[in-house]
Order: structure tokens, then sequence, then C-alpha cells
């Protein structure tokens, strides 16, 4: 997080905290690296676990709609918000049972495997931009980085349908490991197009490059990009398990998939895995190809919210830039949950045929046509209609530069560490303070 | 002289050497996996085990955080490290429509029944 | 007593997360727990490569290794998964002979490993305030043929670190091959054991 935040953990541990016992603790020694790693930790299981009551809830109320019904209206008050906690509860006291062929290690380590994956894609995912990014490990190849984990959850779906020793739950399986490695192919693709045209893989500088009206997105770059975000969010869909693609767990054919045999908390961490992909697949639409932290009009920089007016108003931009991202990311699950009470579900064949005969070409099409177009008509967006801001050149990562300089606006992860236990923010703040 | 190394692994940066440890317990369970397993995909499994212990080596020649004023491999380390993940996707992809096709004309997935030259 | 080194702490924990599950693999006789272990041993790799500041490589393995081949394999140990083939065990004889090679093997790789001194941890101090380099795009240009890393090079010693621009056309081609080849090897020919084709 920002400086604030650790000028705030500064004061705590070496004022308050550990005052009391004779001890002063810097966020720069061991406890404060462990503090600071907790609190990220911390802020992100919170996102993903509040994130899905906020979507299930969401989900039936949607769902509900579509449906002519109205959905939950009782617990906690008028639009029955607090339906997912009561449904949580339940789940919790529900008794947890396995089945009696089933492996038994492998089946209960499976939903965490998935839960963890599901997670370990939130820690390179930027919620604000600017000088002090908001994330938790800025790493210098976000883009990758996030793809490559969102593709392990799988391993806990896989498991899960082998080890219930049921032949629902395995068909489920073997339905996802081929749907996932299939769909990663068009994703990867798509998911290149906007680090092309970025020319990095930083997922901050990205989304800084977007900086600006709505016009200066990736989607409306050029009409490469324009449909390259469709087939994108349609792969999203798919790798994150969604309707229409949710052949692993096509209640009508398989009755529940992957978790049939799955109850209680086991299952519900399944489903927190997967609102969890969901908002992970979001957000990343929403930095790669939708201006991430910037709204459709910059509101933050043109009421001078912005790290170089001090921190207080760097913080506050960042919360503009926060608010941005979180409700991109909700919007796309929303349009998610809209689909998949829309749409019927495809079959195994149509969903393989979907994938190699028309999203990998597009994307592969679409890649060539984004080289074609940024060859050609450089320094241009909206559609080539207007000329692109000073922001979209400001990484040159060209070959000539002395690999010291290219290092500016990319901090690498666990190499971080080696200055003295610090965190890029704490790194930040150091210098900031120096300045 | 190891248990040295060992206690101030706490305080002091990891090397080369202990990279290189981690690999070769990578790849001689590798190894051991190829001698010993009888299912054609313990086998391959082996394989991908030692491919991972020979890429540890790399990488770490090629890292300039563990180097110590040896002889180092820099970018090539990470480069031909990249090479070897590649060509172990090949291998395994190879490897198993091999041990499917085994699989299907011998109704057994045991190497030790292939002991004929012949579909 | 000196501050604890924090990647020197994670070293020991992916290290030892890597050599466990290596271990859990060679000693495990079922199949499905082996491909499980496999996963969390490469996964494990997969942080040294970040420890020694390879993310790029890391990612890649992460996406490549334990996302695209592992789950290849595992869907291979599922299309192959009858009960008599779970759980094979090993004759005691290869154990004994296994254990005895492998046994010298490792004691020569360690011995050997730590009997150069320029391969022991470097001073403390030295490695602490390294600037930090993303090497994605040096990567990359190497691919391309360009060695960003090797500017400063005399022209003599440049000659013959060329960039791996034929090598990648090379693996490029090989993987098209395999492709085409895999596909052909694992069609279904007989209709006598069919695959189950989910």
């Amino acid at each position: 997080m920002a400086s604030a935040i650790n000028n705030l953990l500064d004061w705590l541990l070496t004022s308050w905290l550990l005052s009391g016992l004779g001890l002063s603790v810097s966020t720069d020694s061991a406890i404060g690296y462990v503090v600071a790693a907790f609190i990220h930790i911390a802020l992100i299981i919170n996102l993903v676990a509040v994130g899905a009551l906020v979507f299930i809830w969401l989900e039936r109320k949607i769902s509900g709609r579509i449906q002519d019904r109205l959905g939950p209206t009782r617990v906690g008050g008028k639009f029955g918000w607090l339906q997912t906690l009561a449904d949580g509860l339940k789940l919790i006291t529900k008794e947890d049972l396995m089945p009696d062929g089933a492996d038994g290690f492998l089946f209960k380590i499976a939903p965490y495997i998935s839960f963890a994956a599901s997670i370990a894609a939130f820690i390179a995912i930027p919620f604000a931009g600017g000088p002090y990014p908001w994330i938790a490990q800025h790493l210098n190849t976000g883009v990758f980085f996030v793809i490559a984990v969102l593709g392990l959850e799988v391993f806990g779906v896989i498991l899960a349908g082998y080890s219930s020793a049921s032949k629902w739950s395995l068909f489920g399986a073997m339905r996802e490991a081929a749907q996932v490695v299939s769909y990663e192919v068009p994703l990867g693709m798509c998911a290149v197009v906007p680090v092309l045209i970025a020319g990095s893989m930083d997922m901050v500088v990205i989304g800084n490059q977007q900086a600006g009206f709505f016009t200066n997105w990736f989607i409306f770059h050029d009409p490469a990009t324009f449909i390259t975000f469709w087939v994108y969010f349609t792969c999203a869909l798919a790798s994150v398990n969604r309707a229409p693609f949710d052949l692993a767990e096509a209640e009508s054919e398989l009755v529940a998939g992957f978790h049939t045999e799955y109850s209680g908390l086991r299952w519900s961490f399944f489903f927190m895995a997967e609102y969890g992909s969901m908002l992970s697949v979001s957000l990343l639409a929403s930095i790669l190809f939708l201006g991430g932290w910037h709204g459709p009009i910059p509101i933050a920089s043109l009421l001078g919210l912005t790290a170089e007016n001090g921190d207080v108003a760097g913080y506050v931009g960042n919360l503009l830039g926060l608010t941005n991202v979180l409700f991109k990311g909700v919007v796309g699950v929303s349009v998610m949950i809209w689909i998949r009470w829309t749409l019927p579900r495809l079959r195994i064949d149509q969903v393989m045929a979907t994938c190699l005969k028309y999203c990998t070409p597009i994307a592969a099409v679409m890649f060539l046509g984004a080289v074609l177009w940024q060859y050609n008509l450089p320094g241009r967006t909206f559609f080539g209609l207007l000329a692109a801001p000073p922001a979209m050149f400001s990484v040159d990562e060209g070959w000539e530069a002395p690999p010291a300089v290219t290092t500016e606006p990319a901090k690498p992860a666990m190499v971080e560490v080696r200055v003295e236990g610090l965190t890029p923010q704490q790194v930040a703040a150091n210098q900031e303070r120096g300045n | 002289m190891t248990t040295s190394l060992l206690a101030n692994l706490l305080t002091e940066p990891p090397g080369v050497a202990h990279y290189m440890t981690v690999g070769a317990v990578m790849f001689v369970c590798g190894a051991m996996c190829m001698a010993t397993k009888r299912n054609a995909l313990g086998v391959l499994m082996g394989i991908e085990l030692v491919l991972n212990g020979a890429n540890l080596n790399f990488i770490a020649f090629g890292s300039k955080y563990l180097d110590n004023g040896g002889p180092q491999l820099g970018l090539d380390g990470s480069l031909i490290a990249l090479f070897v993940i590649v060509l172990a996707a090949a291998e395994a992809a190879v490897a198993l429509a091999i041990a499917l096709n085994f699989y299907n004309n011998h109704d057994s997935i045991d190497v030790d029944r292939a002991d004929q030259l012949q579909g | 007593m000196n501050a604890i080194y924090w990647p020197s702490v994670f070293f020991l924990l992916f290290g030892a997360m890597a050599c466990g599950f290596a271990l859990a693999v060679l000693l495990s006789a079922n199949i499905v727990r082996m491909a499980f272990y496999l996963v969390m041993s490469l996964a494990a790799t997969a942080g040294l490569f970040f420890l020694a500041g390879q993310e790029f490589v890391g990612a890649m393995q992460l996406l490549i290794y334990v996302g695209g081949t592992l789950v290849l394999l595992i869907f291979g140990v599922m299309l192959t998964s009858q009960e008599r083939f779970v759980n094979m065990k090993t004759l005691a004889g290869d154990w004994v002979i296994g254990m005895i090679a492998g046994g010298a093997l490792l004691s020569l790789l360690t011995a050997a490993a730590f009997s150069v001194p320029e391969w022991r941890g470097p001073e403390r101090a030295a490695v602490e305030n390294l600037p930090i380099e993303p090497n994605a795009t040096p990567i990359g240009m190497g691919l391309l043929g360009a060695r960003v890393d090797q500017i400063g090079a005399p022209a003599d010693e440049r000659a013959g670190m060329a960039g791996y621009l034929f090598p990648f056309e090379i693996v490029s081609v090989h993987l098209l091959v395999v492709l085409i080849g895999a596909a052909y090897l694992a069609r279904a020919k007989r209709r006598s054991n069919p695959l189950p084709t989910g």
C-alpha cells in the first residue's frame, strides 16, 4: 500500500505497540516484514471471502429477477443481503461426509488447493496505480503470473474428481481438465495483445498507460483489441468454468460434477474458489482492456488527487482508483452471472469446437491485427481517431537501454526481499522519506 | 563443513551449492523413479523430476543473487532453462501418447510387460 | 545474533518442499498420489526460481510445466487408472539396487556441489543491496537474437554467444512436429478397448 500505511505501521510498531515492553521495532526488521506480509494476506483473503459472500447473494438476486421471482428477501432486512451468511452458517454445521472408497488425503486437500490457487492470483493484481501502486507484490511479469496461477486451480478440481471414487466426479474432472488446458491457449493469446500495445507485462505499467479519458482504454485502442476483449471474456468464462461452459458440474447430466461427493465447509471452499477466480479474471480484464483504475473521466487527476500533490492526495486518488477497479470487476462478474442464467449449457464437443475452431483462430488473427495496427498506425488511439497520450509511450524497454534503466517502472517480486527484508512499498516509502 | 553451512543458512544468503543440493536430491529421486517404478506414467514422472533437478542448476548458475565470484552463465542459464521447460512439455506429450498406445495394445501400463518388440 | 535473512528462510522452505515431495514421489506407490506430490515439488521449484531472481522462468514453469504438462500427465493417469494399476509395488530387489545407486549418486553430487568454494553462498553484504533487474526483456531479446546483456563484451567474445533465434525456431518446429506426432500416436485405432472420451 502507499506510504501512508507504512507510516502508520511504523508508528504502530515503533511507538505504540511495543514501547510498553521496552522494545522498539521498525518495519525494516524481521517482525515488521512479517506484519506487513500478513496485512497483505489478510486484505486479499478478505477480498475473496467477502467478495464471494456478495457475489453469491448477487447471483441469487439476479437469477431470481431473470426468472421472474424475487430471490432472497428475508434474512438481514430488505433485500435479503445476509442470506449468504446464513447459508454459510448452515454449511458449517453440516456433516462432513466422505465416500467409502475415497482417497482420504486427496479428498480432503483438494478444495484447499483450488482455494489457494484462486487467492494466489490476487498477489500480482494491482488495485490502484500511480507511483505507489496498491499491489501485494509488484511483479515485472504480472500478467503472465496471473494467467499461470489461474491455470493451477484446475488441480484441485481434478484431484477432487478423482479422489471422490465416483463416476460423476471423475467425468466432471476429465471434462474440466480438457477444457481448461484447451482454453488457456486462446486466453493467453488474448492477454498478449494489451501486453503488446503496452510493451510491458507489468500490470501497473499497463494500467498507467491507459490514463486519461476512456478513449485511451486498450479496448478502444484499435478494432483488433476491441474484438480481442470479447474473445478474452469468452475464454475467461470458460477457464473459470462458468455457464455456458460449466461442463465440469453439469447438474443435468453429472449430478454435480466434480463436487458431487462434497458437503459442508469443503464444498463452500470450492464455491469461494470459483467466485474468487471469477473476480480475478474480471479484474484482469478491467486492467488489461478497460483502463484499470482510470474511470471513464479522469476525475482523480482533474481534481489533482495524484501522488505529486502529497501523500494524502495520492492516497485519496488511489482510493478512487480502487473503487474504479473493483466496480469494473463487479460489473464483469455480474455479466458472467447474467450470461449463466440466460444461455443454455453447451455440449462438450461444442465447448471444444468453440475453443479450437473459433476462439483460437480469432485470437491469433486479432494478435496479428494488433501488430499490424501498431506497426502502421503508431501513436493513435480510439480506433485511430485520436493521438495517443504521452503516457502510452512512457515505457521504453528497448534493447539499447542499459538494464539498470529499464528497472525503473518494474520491481520484481522475491528479489525485493533481499533488500534487508523490505517490501517494495517500504522501499518506496524509505526513498520518499529520504527525499 | 556441511553442517556449519546449514547452521548459518538462516542469516546468510544461499549459494549455488545449496541450489545444486536441492537439484541433486530431485535428480536422484527422479533417476530412481525411472529405475524402480513399474507404472509407465511413474517413469514419466521420474523424467520430469530429473529435468527439473537439472533446470535448477541452470537457474542457480544464471542468477547473480547466488554468485560468489564463480563462473556465471548469466542470461544463458535462464534461456537454457526455458528451452528445457518447453522441450519437457513436448517430451511429455509424446511419452503420454506412447503410454496410452501401449495401454491400448497390451491392456496394461506395466513397463515390465513391454518386453516384446512388436505391437 | 544476526538478523534473519528472509530469502534464506524462503529458500529453506521451498527447498525442503521440493526435496520432500520429490522423495514422496519416489516412495509412494499410488500413482495419483505421486502425481500430486510431483505437482507440489515442481511448484516449489518454481518458488526457487522466483527466489533466484528468475521470475520469468518461474512463471513459465508454473504455466507450462505445472499448469500444462502435469495436467496432461494426470489426464493420462486417469485414463489408465484401473484398480490394478493404481498401486503397483516396486520389487524389493529393485529397491535395494536403486537405493545403492541413488545413494552413491546423491553423496557424489552433494560433495561435488560443496567442494568448490565459489559455489558457496555469497557474503550477505554483497547481495543484499544488488540492484533489481527484471530479466523478461533481456530474455525476449535473446530469443530474438539480440543479447542485450552482452553489449559491453568485446567482439571476439560475443562471437560465441550469439542469440537464441535459431534454437527458438527449431523448438517451434519441434513443438509442431510433436503435436502432430502425439495426435497421430494417441488416436483411437481399435474398438476392442475404447478409451473413455469425456
